[in-house]
């Protein structure tokens, strides 16, 4: 696991452990990072920004949702669905959560087989990662439309405050968008995986880089990222 | 603290990783248009960023005739001014100053300093500039759109911004200003993350973090900065963009316009200012922190002497960098907020006068019995601190609620931000192109140009921006496109002000030398040879000047000291280069 796009570590010297470990791997040189490749560091650093995207879109939600003088639609009511004979309460959530969640234990064998060297079921996990996270897309459609006809709007709802519409389609939006890059990339790698460009080390066609395995492992980090957001999602714009 | 560099001078530590593949261009097209090399991308950045800089510099003109001569210029309606001063303010903040030293400075010196081949991820870092470009070109459509620019202020506040009322807030001006500051914030997140991944991890054999030059610390912090603050903006705009396109209400209250109850309810305009000036005070720093970097090269280069206090530059840079994320409201006091909010946000701006304060002591302290060359970059060095110094002192007064209150809106504002985050980094910006124009291009700037350039900019701009605080103090709003026969403003006031203008104005003239000089010199300037300056960094010992694709020869360079060894005694020169491995007598960083 150890191993880096642009790196094995040539020389063998020990290295100080624990907090003595960190202080000697940032203040040297080269790299801050020790055994984190270009491409992690930089995912990781897109993330962090990221974060801050979704951070600003929820606390902007829950101010809204605070500040509002007319009641907040009870979300247990707006996304319960009638089935069997009775409505219950955040069923298509849960499902689409579980669904998501899913999706990233598969991702996660992908990235294990991945550094096994296992082509196939490596481009098999990540193409049902792919499936789930379209699945999980289309319930979401499933819902958007299913609020559109009830009479859901981004400027007004029949229930209560009308920034309950904006937010939820610009934050679900803002996600499913998320999501949905994610699954092309997932296509794309896949595709890479399948037909062993990460084997021959076939170079990019934009990039003219020799691709690597561990465009794997970098997808796998956006997907994990996309699934956690998602978590703060749910916590906070359904249970709440 | 540990030792943890146990080695001796003469240790020479192995490469980590393997040479990054570069990416050789076959044809024009690739080597010069769509080009991945950082320095080709740094010039088509600062290219792009001065030509747009020009726009914001005539419209700065034409917003000082009409306060000036309000009669003479009876042509240029409120509505054009508001429109010009918006897009003067946006202009220069976002796709002047982030834009030059960020995508301009970082991609030219962070992998010459570092001792890169290039950027990590050269690909990422050409659709950076391009997506730049797309947003300098919305931005600039939005002047021949229907009903023209927006003129909501650089701050863009609702409601007024997307309201009939404000040139452009039911037009075109306001849809296009939010999309090409989203755009401009995807282009800039591909290019930071571009730096901070090089700064992070691509350095070469020797090069430690706190052997980094100044420059790239500035850069580096004032990136990570970016990409924490820039996505409020983004979700501000995006949320603005709802508001005003499908009529959703995250910041428009119910309100009345023209007599009419208009579709909004119960959103929060100071939710957008909270958003806006959590992105909007990290920005005055994401300006000033590359400017304090590259101001502390200039004078350690051209004053001969090691940087005074270098761990504690680099400290103050991450200090100031973290601080600034604390102190938004302050731009917020008249906006209302609980007086508890106010102490607080007054009590954490003036503590971030104190690593600023580290840092002026050390620029001084540093020459302080220096070998000073009174070359024009320095000149411009000097003009900064004193300029800093005192946008800085005025700053004091705006960040204390008591006395911002009543200076709030007025010109003394105005005053106060330009010393500070205009005219400040601007001049380093100068003293930057005059020290690394031989580099880029293998001549030197015209001397005479220069000098007369550098004297009109700095005595011009405190001949604008000195009389503006006494504007400010006797109660002039800003904002206003004339004052006509108002009571409370003494006839001096306009005085004042048609003196301004045409101090601007000849600074302006004096800036048409500077981008003659740019041109001028690349064909007739002297000839300058790799080092002019004899300075220790790596940039100037690149392989040859300007630097070739792939930046250094054969091989990297390595490192074996800090960058600032001028004047060691015993030394034959007296610059000794970060990657000379002589006797290395104080190359420790103090």
């Amino acid at each position: 696991m150890a191993e880096t796009t642009l790196g094995h570590t040539d020389h063998t010297a020990p290295r100080p452990q624990g907090l003595r470990g960190i202080v000697a791997d940032v203040s040297s040189d080269q790299r801050a990072f020790k055994n984190v490749s270009w491409g992690k560091a930089m995912m990781w650093i897109f993330l962090l920004s990221d974060t801050f995207v979704f951070g600003c879109f929820l606390l902007s939600y829950m101010t809204a949702r605070m500040s509002t003088t007319v009641p907040w639609p009870n979300p247990s009511e707006v996304f319960a669905l009638h089935l069997f004979g009775r409505d219950i309460p955040l069923i298509l959530i849960a499902i689409m959560t579980f669904v998501l969640i899913s999706s990233s234990g598969t991702m996660a064998m992908a990235v294990n087989f991945g550094y096994r060297r296992d082509r196939k079921k490596t481009a098999i996990l990540m193409l049902l990662t792919a499936a789930l996270g379209a699945t999980f897309v289309g319930m979401q459609a499933f819902e958007w439309t299913k609020l559109i006809t009830e009479g859901v709007r981004p400027w007004e709802n029949p229930w209560g405050a009308a920034q309950f519409g904006s937010s939820f389609f610009m934050i679900t939006g803002f996600h499913g968008t998320h999501v949905t890059i994610g699954v092309i990339f997932l296509l794309i790698i896949a595709r890479k995986v399948w037909r062993g460009d990460y084997d021959t080390g076939a170079r990019g066609f934009f990039t003219s880089r020799r691709g690597q395995y561990e465009s794997v492992e970098i997808m796998g980090l956006y997907w994990h990222f996309v699934d956690l957001v998602w978590v703060f999602i749910f916590a906070f714009f359904y249970l709440w | 603290m540990v030792d943890v560099t146990p080695h001796g001078a003469d240790f020479i530590p192995p490469a980590e990783v393997a040479e990054a593949e570069l990416y050789h261009p076959h044809s024009w097209w690739t080597r010069y248009v769509f080009s991945q090399d950082a320095k080709v991308i740094a010039i088509q950045y600062a290219g792009t960023a001065l030509g747009i800089g020009l726009v914001a510099l005539v419209l700065s003109w034409l917003m000082r005739l009409k306060l000036a001569f309000p009669d003479t210029f009876s042509f240029i309606t409120p509505d054009a001014y508001y429109q010009f001063m918006t897009m003067h303010g946006m202009i220069m903040v976002i796709y002047l100053l982030t834009a030059l030293f960020l995508g301009g400075f970082g991609n030219y010196l962070i992998p010459l300093m570092v001792g890169a081949r290039d950027m990590v991820f050269p690909y990422v870092n050409m659709l950076s500039y391009w997506i730049y470009l797309l947003a300098v070109l919305v931005l600039v459509g939005s002047f021949f759109a229907p009903g023209g620019p927006t003129g909501a202020g650089w701050t863009l506040y609702p409601p007024q911004a997307i309201l009939s009322g404000t040139p452009g807030g039911q037009d075109w001006g306001i849809i296009l200003m939010l999309v090409s500051l989203i755009l401009f914030i995807i282009g800039f997140t591909m290019g930071g993350l571009n730096y901070v991944v090089t700064v992070l991890q691509g350095r070469t054999r020797g090069m430690t973090l706190m052997r980094l030059p100044l420059t790239v610390w500035g850069i580096f912090t004032a990136t990570v900065m970016a990409l924490l603050a820039f996505p409020a903006l983004f979700v501000a705009c995006v949320m603005m963009l709802f508001d005003r396109i499908i009529g959703s209400s995250f910041f428009m209250p119910a309100i009345v316009e023209m007599g009419e109850q208009l579709p909004h309810n119960g959103g929060s305009p100071i939710m957008f200012q909270h958003l806006f000036w959590f992105f909007g005070h990290p920005e005055v720093y994401i300006v000033a922190l590359p400017a304090f970097g590259i101001v502390s090269d200039l004078i350690s280069t051209h004053a001969r002497k090691n940087i005074f206090g270098y761990r504690m530059m680099v400290w103050a840079i991450i200090g100031i960098g973290a601080l600034s994320f604390v102190v938004w409201a302050h731009h917020m006091y008249v906006s209302g907020m609980h007086p508890y909010f106010g102490f607080f946000f007054a009590t954490t701006t003036l503590i971030i006068a104190v690593p600023t304060a580290i840092k002026v002591y050390n620029w001084v302290l540093t020459l302080w019995r220096g070998d000073i060359h009174l070359t024009i970059p320095m000149l411009f060095a000097l003009a900064f601190i004193v300029t800093f110094v005192n946008g800085g002192l005025t700053g004091l007064f705006l960040g204390n609620v008591v006395v911002d209150v009543p200076l709030s809106d007025t010109m003394f504002v105005v005053a106060h931000f330009h010393m500070v985050m205009g005219v400040a980094p601007i001049l380093v910006i100068f003293g930057a192109i005059y020290h690394w124009y031989p580099k880029i291009t293998g001549r030197m700037l015209n001397e005479w140009m220069g000098r007369f350039h550098f004297w009109v900019t700095f005595v011009g701009a405190y001949l604008i921006f000195f009389p503006m605080h006494y504007v400010g103090l006797v109660g002039v709003p800003r904002r206003y496109p004339e004052l006509g026969d108002t009571a409370f403003i003494p006839p001096s006031v306009h005085t004042l002000n048609e003196f301004i203008t045409v101090a601007a104005l000849t600074v302006g003239f004096a800036q048409m030398v500077f981008l003659f000089n740019l041109i001028w010199s690349i064909r007739h300037g002297r000839h300058a040879g790799d080092n002019p300056w004899g300075a220790a960094t790596l940039e100037w010992q690149t392989a040859g000047t300007p630097p070739p694709h792939g930046n250094f020869g054969k091989e990297l360079p390595v490192v074996y000291r800090w960058a600032y060894d001028y004047s060691v005694p015993g030394a034959p020169e007296d610059f000794i280069p970060q990657n000379d491995p002589g006797p290395l007598t104080q190359g420790r960083p103090a």
